[in-house]
């Protein structure tokens, strides 16, 4: 067989069929484990379902869903206790509201700024910028919004207390900000050229570019950037649990402390939860309702982001 | 003379509207601009705000070698970094190989039907999830459902499952940059599926993965939330024991099933104290803190960087 | 027949004398556009083969045919060259030959490509074993970020060879058959991608050549180069002839009336001709043939 030169080179670079064999089995291996690991997100989001869903219900034995759903008055700890979740409701839509009436606009504005105004090489340097901003824990968010943010805002508005909803809010506001920016700034980028260069082409300055043809024509991604943002500022944790107090407080005034929806599962976990007391259930049921709605607002931002993405 | 007098009034129309242009440009770049001052004095504030008040725990050496205390001037941060590192280190094996494979599956093996679009769908909704939610699932899932406690181990599992969708994203994103070429290639020479993927297109997706890891991690870090959620907010003063010792066999995982703190974890218990001596210990936890994951946030921005920029 | 046979004097390097077999085929499937031209010519070679394409067809995975009814032999360690305009399918049937298209869901292939002297259906294989035959060298050079040295037994380390020996041996056989050894035999373990573009791909050369495969298929090797690039890779292609055999795309006719020992030219998913490159580029069989080498096509 190995007669020729050229038979002897071939039989050089021949992959023993054992090598084959063992090829096979580990591509068909590395496979399975891949998908194993692929298949891990899944069970994570089950067990999520499955945790909430479970531990809701025992707490749903004990509380009527009616008194859950409008009652005014959420004490579960107390000796007389009562489950209303509005005043964590309240407190989370105020907290929320603030931080989004100053991160939309102010993300808007930048991200229009970055895509349609800033050279590239501001851009290239306030990325970085933006990225560190996001990349601060939330904890040193808190710990700004109590010792500095609160301070200076009393000096302003005399009888301000020391737990507010308004400098959480504001703090929120300039946390969630990159990440309004930069989604914005993806959906307007998206924007074909063709689109923008026809309405130079008209005459149309760079800010009538802007307002009439970039951003009509983002305005599904610019959408889900605001409802992806809703969604953090709902289940953001450490800002409002160290700034605006613990207490639940029915009430949309962003000048009173108030507990949210996140800050209640804080309170309630730093004490003594024993497994099967009322308590314990409760941040579950209140955990599923969270979940429940920011599943709501990301489910939403998907597809509006998808729509974008399949236009362009 | 009547044509004349509307071309001038036309030209006079139109520098008044270029003008007006120009003057509205210069808004909106003034503002976005004021935009990104006041988010950089933000940051600038914070830091500058926790380092003054914080400067003198800062510079004592004990800081950084004490257990916490009642007394506020003797509390350090010792159990907190130690647990940090430890829970970074849980966090890390698992999160990295678990979230690298799920990317590299879905970027390069997954076919396209419903079980694809089934896992996509959901590593999107899991990145939304707030991070309180994911220590709701720890306590009711690893606590109590199965009797662990609250050890560095269930720390590590729930940050791992917190960062996993950033490391799955950027994974893929790091895989989707790869050049077509080098797979074609490969798979030109006669390699497999895996040796293609192993082989030739993990290395040129490392520097995404990396950053991509390094931005997970420094996450994992600053989270506080699902960690009170697990009810670890406890007085820790004590170190786990060290992984490495002077006996056989050397190196023992007994600091996996240890009881813990963390730098966040304890920053957190000096804020909610109302001395404001423990606010000073507060803010140079934050130092620490903030330092630590702007160092990692500036690492994978650098990789980032020098990748974009080699050719 | 008896102009054929005068013309095989100007042919090069084709050693044998035997007067080759022509035959006249019609197609089953009627050609799309072109009515009245629907001649093809096939030359049986009297040289041994290293394949035989029967009867191929392809569809890509929305449902459109790609290659009909497409029979063509290739000839051993022989240069054939696929010419034909852009579109006509020649990339196409190329990448059939190692199942590159298998890289991509619902293709659908039909009829045989044979490989000599085993007689085993490449399209009946795994496209996993077929690649390890039949080596590619693509349009782009496409070395790894590695490495030269690895770069050039990349190959041989896919097919777990370890022993450090064939490896170097290998390594600078290959190289030298690619004409880079004197190039870069001072700098192996330095990155591929400090190469010039024309040095990369006479390194994918290497790489593919060191594998020794059955067949080696070039597509469109020059077109991302210049053409001092260009013509040291003809000068190789012709020197690996009587080496290896190898089928090659080209966009560029006078290219593969330089390098070639047999040409087919290709329209719309279809052979129209296959013969001697000479007899193809001074005499073509099919009027189709000589309008598109005439320049009078498109």
């Amino acid at each position: 067989m190995l007669n020729t030169p050229d038979d002897q080179l071939r039989a050089a670079v021949t992959p023993a069929p054992n090598f084959l064999r063992k090829r096979a089995m580990i591509d068909k291996l590395a496979r399975c484990i891949l998908f194993a690991a692929a298949a891990v997100s899944v069970f994570v989001t089950i067990g999520i379902v499955y945790i909430l869903v479970s531990e809701s219900l025992v707490f749903f034995e004990n509380v009527s869903l009616t008194e859950f759903l409008t009652s005014t008055t959420w004490t579960p700890l107390f000796a007389a206790p009562s489950f209303g979740i509005w005043p964590l409701l309240s407190g989370t839509l105020t907290v929320s509201a603030i931080a989004l009436s100053i991160a939309i606009p102010l993300g808007l504005l930048l991200a229009i700024y970055m895509s349609e105004y800033a050279p590239p090489k501001v851009r290239e340097a306030v990325k970085p910028v933006l990225e560190m901003l996001e990349g601060v824990p939330t904890i040193v968010y808190g710990y700004f919004a109590l010792m500095m943010v609160t301070p200076l805002l009393q000096a302003f508005i005399p009888g301000l207390p020391g737990f507010n909803m308004l400098s959480p809010g504001i703090v929120m506001g300039i946390m969630i900000l990159p990440y309004t920016t930069s989604l914005s700034e993806d959906a307007m980028r998206a924007v074909p050229r063709e689109l923008r260069e026809g309405a130079y082409a008209l005459g149309y300055s760079r800010f009538y570019t802007a307002i009439k043809v970039v951003i009509p024509a983002a305005i599904s991604g610019i959408t889900a950037a605001f409802i992806l943002a809703m969604s953090r500022a709902v289940g953001e944790t450490m800002v409002v649990a160290i700034a605006a107090g613990q207490m639940a407080n029915f009430t949309f005034n962003p000048m009173e402390g108030a507990a949210t929806i996140t800050t209640f599962i804080v309170q309630v976990s730093l004490g003594d939860v024993r497994h099967g007391s009322i308590g314990y259930q409760s941040i579950f049921a209140v955990g599923l309702v969270l979940f429940l709605m920011t599943l709501l607002f990301n489910v939403i931002g998907f597809m509006l982001r998808r729509r974008y993405r399949l236009a362009y | 003379m009547a044509t004349l007098n509307q071309t001038i009034s036309d030209a006079q129309g139109h520098a008044s509207l270029v003008r007006r242009n120009k003057n509205q440009d210069i808004l909106i770049a003034g503002l976005g601009m004021l935009i990104l001052v006041i988010a950089i004095s933000t940051l600038l504030a914070m830091f500058l705000d926790l380092f003054i008040t914080g400067l003198p725990r800062l510079q004592d050496p004990d800081f950084y070698m004490s257990f916490p205390s009642r007394k506020a001037e003797q509390a350090g941060i010792l159990s907190a970094w130690v647990g940090t590192i430890l829970v970074m280190i849980v966090t890390a094996a698992i999160s990295i190989p678990l979230g690298v494979a799920a990317g590299v599956y879905l970027e390069e093996y997954a076919g396209s039907n419903w079980m694809t679009d089934l896992i996509e769908i959901n590593v999107t909704n899991l990145a939304g999830v707030p991070s309180i939610v994911y220590g709701l699932l720890a306590l009711g899932l690893f606590i109590y459902a199965f009797g662990m406690s609250e050890t560095v181990l269930v720390a590590g599992l729930v940050l791992s499952l917190l960062i996993l969708p950033v490391i799955i994203v950027s994974t893929r994103e790091a895989i989707r940059s790869i050049p077509e070429a080098y797979k074609e290639a490969a798979i030109g020479l006669g390699a497999d599926q895996w040796q293609t993927t192993y082989a030739y297109i993990l290395p040129a997706a490392r520097p995404g993965i990396i950053t991509g890891a390094i931005v997970g991690l420094s996450r994992a870090i600053g989270e506080t939330a699902p960690i009170i959620t697990i009810g670890a907010l406890t007085y820790i003063a004590f170190l786990p024991n060290a992984p490495i010792s002077g006996d056989f066999p050397f190196i023992n995982f007994d600091w996996i099933t240890s009881p813990f703190t963390v730098m966040p974890i304890q920053m957190f218990s000096w804020v909610s104290r109302p001395q404001a001596e423990f606010q000073i210990n507060a803010a140079a936890a934050g130092v620490v803190l903030m330092v630590l994951t702007l160092m990692m946030n500036a690492i994978a921005i650098y990789i980032r960087y020098k990748v974009r920029h080699k050719d | 027949m008896t102009s054929f046979s005068k013309s095989i004097g100007m042919m090069k390097n084709v050693s044998t004398t035997a007067e080759p077999v022509a035959t006249k085929r019609t197609h089953s499937a009627p050609p799309p556009a072109s009515a009245g031209q629907e001649d093809t010519w096939l030359l049986e070679p009297e040289e041994e083969l290293r394949a035989r394409v029967s009867d191929l067809e392809f569809w890509y995975g929305d449902g459109t045919q790609a290659i009909q009814k497409l029979n063509m032999p290739l000839v051993d360690k022989r240069v054939t060259a696929l010419i034909g305009p852009s579109g006509c399918g020649k990339s196409t049937f190329l990448r059939c030959l190692n199942r590159m298209h298998d890289l991509y869901k619902g293709v659908k292939y039909s009829g045989e490509i044979t490989l000599m002297p085993e007689n085993v259906n490449l399209i009946e294989l795994d496209p996993m074993v077929v690649r390890l035959r039949v080596g590619m060298v693509f349009q782009k050079p496409n070395p790894f970020p590695k490495t030269i040295y690895e770069n050039t037994i990349a190959g041989l380390r896919i097919r777990g060879i370890k022993k450090r020996a064939v490896l170097d041996e290998m390594a600078e056989k290959s190289l030298r058959q690619a004409a880079l050894w004197d190039e870069v035999k001072d700098r192996l373990h330095q990155s591929a991608l400090s190469l010039s573009g024309g040095q990369q791909q006479r390194l994918c050369i290497a790489r593919a050549l060191a594998v020794q495969p059955d067949i080696l298929l070039l597509d469109e090797p020059t077109s991302a180069l210049d053409p001092i690039a260009t013509a040291r890779i003809e000068d190789l292609l012709n020197e690996l002839e009587g080496q290896v055999t190898i089928l090659m795309v080209t966009h560029n006719m006078q290219q593969a009336a330089r390098i070639s020992n047999y040409t087919a030219y290709m329209y719309m998913g279809q052979l129209v001709e296959f013969n001697e490159t000479d007899a193809l580029f001074t005499r073509p069989k099919c009027q189709r043939t000589e309008d598109y080498i005439s320049g009078r096509f498109g």
